[in-house]
């Protein structure tokens, strides 16, 4: 029934094959546009054909194996999907907003060399991406959890030229990759621990219905768990391994909006909650979590007050907003952090094609004008509402849905996940705290950001500041569509205190539903509480709203007094806490002088110098016996002895 | 089962018939050599092919020839052939068609050094087949001297201190192997006075411990050099180095093989108690191997060197499945041979290739070359991840059944281990950085690949993206030999 699955993933692997082998002899954009656009929303309409299907399934979980992959002893490896609500939700945002971001590609990378190869990586990502949430077993999904970094390491440095985005590329692979140590571990131990109980499998399902093998609570799933969530932590961002994502903001702005936004970022919140059950079992692992969410978002928040260039900002909005999803999974609520993922897939790939769209503009005005100045940075832009409407009014309508106004999509999604940390029983009142003071945070910065760029007294350079159009429609259009699902994708999950019927959270039940009732995960509460905190966030959220219209509208000059005052925080925050400095200081430059020490000492002078003496020796010994003695007789002789020597000794003394 | 026709013979003088007719030739006519030699190794391969093919997967031999040959000491030319045997075979046959295409612009005596490519197949091919220790012995030695002399005399500048540091690492292995197979032979013809070099009958022999580990010892110290395992290492990134393409792809492709090969089809069967006993030392050289070679990898500047050392690191990964001594991983040990072999032999074809149309092998002076030459640059970011074990690309197939087997004995190792990976990241991509980004390189010869390169690079890359899909064709090979070599061990 599910039979058409595999092309989910096949079109956009075959759109890149496609276009990766001869897109250079096409050379239409057209052409190799409309066909990477086309295979991706081939698998869009096959998305949601077999969404449809699973809703109207009484069955919910359904594995297809395609063909064996290695088979050895008792572990037989299978390529094989697995469709489930968690999984059809996924391909819908990963297949929808990867249309959208192709379409709007075609016109942002308009004359760039490499335009097939941008769309061949493009495809390779989204196919990889699908692999990732439509794997049966761990080791497919790692597939396409190791092609997601390889195709944003290629993405990333898709302007190889520059030092910046190759540096920035090989960062974001090598910290994916100490993710990757976790997740390999985890699954190492958890197919260890199971074997230990005669099951064999790294199968999703399997692994699901023999989890109470395991003891819950206990050591063995806590270090499994925590492995995974290392894993979780490279991909998505989090602390300790968030680095790489700001940094990744140098490749093409699609790129951001693709990476960033709708798909791999996102891997980290799925893998949990893909295995629900085992994290369900290990408390400490969710309070790890919870813990680490909540601080990254805390963190990455206030990082982005003070970034100045417009796609930073957003990049530490996304970590920020990551933080709350694993806060979300942390506390139990899966179902609230998958719909957040989904929301904020909306409206953040809506923000990040937004900015692509301002600094598309910008970069005309000022090639136009023949200036270089920095078409990212804020303090350059200003009034831009009345040049490009059309993203200004999309744009505003997101950063609305991401500051959590009441009836917009982020509302619905971000109050669930607050209600939860509050009422949780793995939640706790210091959760809310933190989670609330982010999302007063979050309105401010985002505000702070459209302020900036969209209110105002324009400050481009006067010699461009008329040449900004507004972009063509391949832009427009995808920007209009996402900040539609910004503004009403949220009603699909309307919790039930607010009239709703939650049918999101109804749909991934049979995903979650079995953790959450196993190991008593659920928030409980009066609903003049629930009322209440929602009353709450709401004010704190338009509290933000309003100290951003105080201090870059009212009182543009508020913020360098600010920063004046407070010199030393203002520093401190700027320069991202010098976590970078910091891990540089601790891990990077000891490795690398380490491997200096290795090389040139150890390798050349201890191993090759013992070679070498060994070496001097015996020609040293050849030399002096030359002298004392005629011929080679004589060695051969020597040698002869010592052999019988040796011999007779393995008789005498064996 | 036995097969009148002597297949395994004509395998393994094929190449030798090949080499003296490339020698003859070669005295007058510069082009001849490598047409013979080009012929000669596609037969090589369409027999090893044809082999494969036969296999099915059973234990015992396939194909086996006992001949007489020297009575009075009771050696005899025996050869068999198995799964593994004919899997590394293809594999060896493989890789020389392609050193051959690789050396195809040799212009200084070219009969003399196709003669010896295809010695040195020979030899590597009668390793994989000897059964009687004398035989095999000198098959070994055989593979030095061709190898020597591909280093000494067609290298770079440095080619003779290359060659020589080859030549004394692997000899002073070689003699210790020899001293011990005399010695066995010996006690063997004592204890039942039937003096042989029959590996099946040596088996038999009865062992002390400290015989058997001092025995296992010296033959150990033949492979660990050719593997090469940790601290044994220091003479391959020199004879990579120093050697040219052909040999850095025979290198990698047919001299490292030997070194496991000779593990698993002597040494350990031969002494089993002194295996178990040693399996944690090997274990430990091998997690150390493989983080020193790619903590050094990654602070060389010739990408050649960088490869060699990756190679080393791979190699502990190998040796590190066989310490785990159980069904996975030493399939996966295998598999990763096998992959590894294809995959560096790439590396080294294109590192050549970058070196002839820029001149340098610098990684401060190379950069760029995805501008210059996308399409060799695609291939070598393919390998690149390959070697990086990129899951669906081949490396990754057997380092992961490597580390599920390892895991499953001992965990700790195998958490380790997982740690090289992260490592082979940072200097493949420096590596990667390093020659295809940037913009800092003016190539003098701007052709991207042309129709031979295409023709080496083309079933290289197929097989890297095949064999990480799909590697159960060579599993279902390996199986059912490492089962009855694993059992003569026996678990402790």
């Amino acid at each position: 029934m599910y039979g058409n699955l595999w092309l989910i993933p096949f079109f956009p692997l075959l759109g890149a094959i496609i276009n990766g082998l001869f897109g250079k002899k096409i050379k239409n954009e057209a052409v190799i546009g409309g066909i990477g656009t086309l295979m991706i929303f081939l698998s869009f309409l096959v998305a949601v054909q077999n969404f449809f299907r699973l809703i109207g399934d009484t069955e919910k979980v359904h594995e297809i194996v395609l063909a064996s992959w290695m088979t050895v002893g008792n572990l037989q490896v299978n390529w094989e999907l697995l469709l489930d609500p968690l999984s059809a939700v996924m391909i819908l945002v990963v297949t929808g907003v990867g249309t959208l971001i192709h379409l709007y590609s075609i016109g942002y990378m308009h004359g760039e060399t490499g335009y097939y190869r941008f769309f061949s990586y493009l495809n390779l990502f989204a196919f990889s991406m699908l692999m990732l949430v439509l794997g049966g077993n761990a080791l497919v999904m790692f597939i396409g959890w190791e092609g997601v970094g390889l195709c944003s390491y290629l993405l990333i440095g898709y302007y190889y030229e520059k030092k910046s985005a190759s540096d920035a590329a090989k960062k974001a692979f090598v910290v994916n990759r100490i993710g990757d140590f976790g997740f390999l571990c985890g699954l190492f131990i958890l197919f260890w621990a199971l074997a230990g109980h005669g099951v064999w499998t790294i199968n999703f399902v399997e692994i699901a219905a023999n989890a109470h093998l395991l003891e819950a609570g206990g050591a063995l799933i806590t270090i499994i768990t925590l492995a995974f969530f290392l894993g979780a932590t490279g991909k998505s961002a989090q602390i300790p391994l968030f680095t790489w994502l700001p940094d990744a903001m140098e490749g093409p702005t699609p790129v951001s909006a693709l990476i960033h936004a709708a798909t791999m970022v996102t891997a980290g919140i799925y893998m949990i909650g893909r295995m629900n059950i085992l994290f369900a079992m290990a408390p400490s692992t969710m309070m790890t979590i919870a813990i680490i969410g909540a601080a990254t978002a805390f963190l990455a928040a206030s990082i982005g007050f003070a970034q100045n260039d417009i796609k930073r900002v957003l990049a530490y909005s996304t970590v920020s907003q990551l933080g709350y999803m694993f806060l979300a999974m942390g506390v139990g609520a899966f179902s609230a952090g998958i719909f957040h993922l989904m929301t904020h897939a909306f409206f953040k790939a809506c923000l990040f094609l937004g900015s692509g769209s301002v600094i598309h503009a910008m970069h005309h005005a000022y090639h136009h004008a023949h200036l270089h100045d920095d078409p990212q940075d804020m303090r350059n832009m200003g009034g831009l509402r009345s040049k490009m409407p059309i993203t200004f009014w999309t744009f505003l309508l997101s950063t609305i849905a991401i500051a959590g106004v009441p009836l917009f999509s982020g509302f619905f999604s971000k109050d669930e996940i607050l209600w939860w940390s509050f009422g949780s029983t793995a939640g706790h009142p210091i959760f809310w705290i933190i989670a609330v003071c982010v999302a007063g945070m979050t309105a401010f910065y985002m505000f702070r950001l459209v302020f900036m760029t969209f209110f105002g007294a324009q400050r481009t350079d006067p010699r461009a500041k008329d040449h900004i159009p507004e972009s063509p429609w391949t832009i427009t259009v995808p920007l209009m569509v996402l900040a539609f699902l910004a503004v009403v994708g949220g009603y699909v999950g309307v919790p039930k205190i607010l009239g709703g019927g939650n049918h999101f959270g109804n749909f991934l039940a049979p995903v979650f539903g079995p953790a959450q009732e196993l190991h008593n995960l659920n928030a409980h509460g009066s609903h003049a509480l629930e009322y209440t905190l929602i009353a709450l966030s709401v004010c704190i959220a338009l509290f933000g709203i309003y100290m951003a219209w105080l201090m870059y509208m009212k009182n543009p000059a508020l913020p360098a007094q600010f920063t004046a005052k407070f010199a030393g925080v203002y520093r401190f925050v700027f320069n991202k806490w010098y976590i970078d400095e910091l891990y540089d200081f601790v891990f990077v430059n000891p490795c690398k002088r380490f491997g200096t020490f290795l090389w040139k000492i150890f390798d050349v002078r201890l191993v090759d110098g013992i070679v070498n003496g060994c070496a001097w020796v015996v020609k040293g010994v050849g030399a002096g016996l030359r002298y004392t003695q005629t011929g080679y007789m004589y060695n051969y002789a020597v040698a002869m002895v010592v052999g019988v020597v040796v011999i007779v000794g393995f008789y005498v003394f064996g | 089962m036995a097969i009148d026709f002597p297949l395994l013979s004509l395998l393994l003088f094929m190449p030798l018939a090949g080499a003296l007719v490339c020698l003859v030739l070669g005295m007058g006519n510069s082009t001849a050599p490598r047409w013979v030699a080009l012929l000669t190794a596609a037969g090589v391969f369409v027999v090893s092919l044809l082999l494969c093919l036969l296999q099915t997967p059973t234990a015992g031999w396939l194909f086996y020839e006992d001949y007489r040959w020297i009575e009075q000491f009771g050696v005899r030319y025996t050869l068999g052939l198995d799964g593994l045997s004919s899997v590394l075979i293809l594999l060896t046959a493989f890789l020389q068609l392609l050193a051959v295409l690789v050396s195809w612009r040799q212009e200084r005596a070219p009969g003399v050094f196709f003669a010896l490519l295809l010695v040195l197949e020979m030899a590597a091919i009668g390793v994989l087949l000897a059964l009687d220790l004398i035989l095999f012995y000198l098959f070994w030695e055989l593979m030095l001297i061709p190898m020597f002399f591909l280093i000494g005399v067609w290298g770079y500048q440095r080619r003779f201190q290359a060659a020589v540091k080859f030549f004394l690492y692997t000899l002073i292995g070689s003699l210790c192997l020899l001293l011990a197979v005399i010695s066995l032979y010996l006690l063997h013809g004592d204890q039942t006075g039937t003096y042989t070099f029959a590996l099946e009958a040596l088996k038999q022999t009865e062992l002390s411990t400290t015989q058997e580990l001092i025995f296992f010892f010296c033959f150990m110290a033949a492979f660990v050099v050719k593997v090469p395992l940790f601290p044994f290492h220091s003479w391959l990134p020199d004879a990579h180095a120093e050697g040219p393409a052909a040999g850095s792809v025979d290198l990698a492709g047919l001299l490292l093989k030997t070194g496991v090969y000779g593990m698993i089809r002597f040494a350990f069967p031969l002494f089993p108690v002194a295996a178990q006993k040693t399996l944690p030392v090997l274990a430990g050289l091998a997690l150390v191997g493989l983080f020193y070679a790619a903590w050094v990898a990654y602070q060389q500047v010739d990408i050649k060197r960088i490869v060699a050392f990756s190679s080393i690191s791979h190699m502990g990964f190998v040796i590190l499945g066989l310490a785990a001594w159980n069904q996975t991983a030493w399939e996966g040990s295998l598999l990763l041979m096998v992959n590894h072999a294809i995959t560096t032999a790439g590396l080294f074809v294109v590192v050549a290739m970058i070196e002839q149309r820029t001149g340098s092998r610098s990684l401060d002076q190379l950069g760029g070359l995805w501008k210059s030459h996308p399409n060799m640059s695609a291939f070598f970011l393919l390998f690149c991840m390959a070697s990086l074990g990129l899951p669906g690309l081949a490396n990754f197939a057997g380092e992961i059944l490597i580390l599920i087997g390892v895991f499953t004995v001992k965990p700790l190792w195998a958490v380790i281990a997982v740690g090289g990976i992260l490592f082979s990241a940072t200097y493949t991509l420096r590596l990667v950085q390093g020659t295809l980004w940037g913009n800092n390189c003016e190539p003098h010869d701007k052709q991207d690949l042309h129709s031979r390169e295409w023709l080496v690079l083309i079933p290289l890359a197929v097989l890297v993206v095949a064999l990480g899909c799909y590697p159960q064709p060579v599993l279902d090979l390996l199986r059912e030999p490492l089962s009855a070599l694993l059992l003569v061990g026996g678990m402790p």
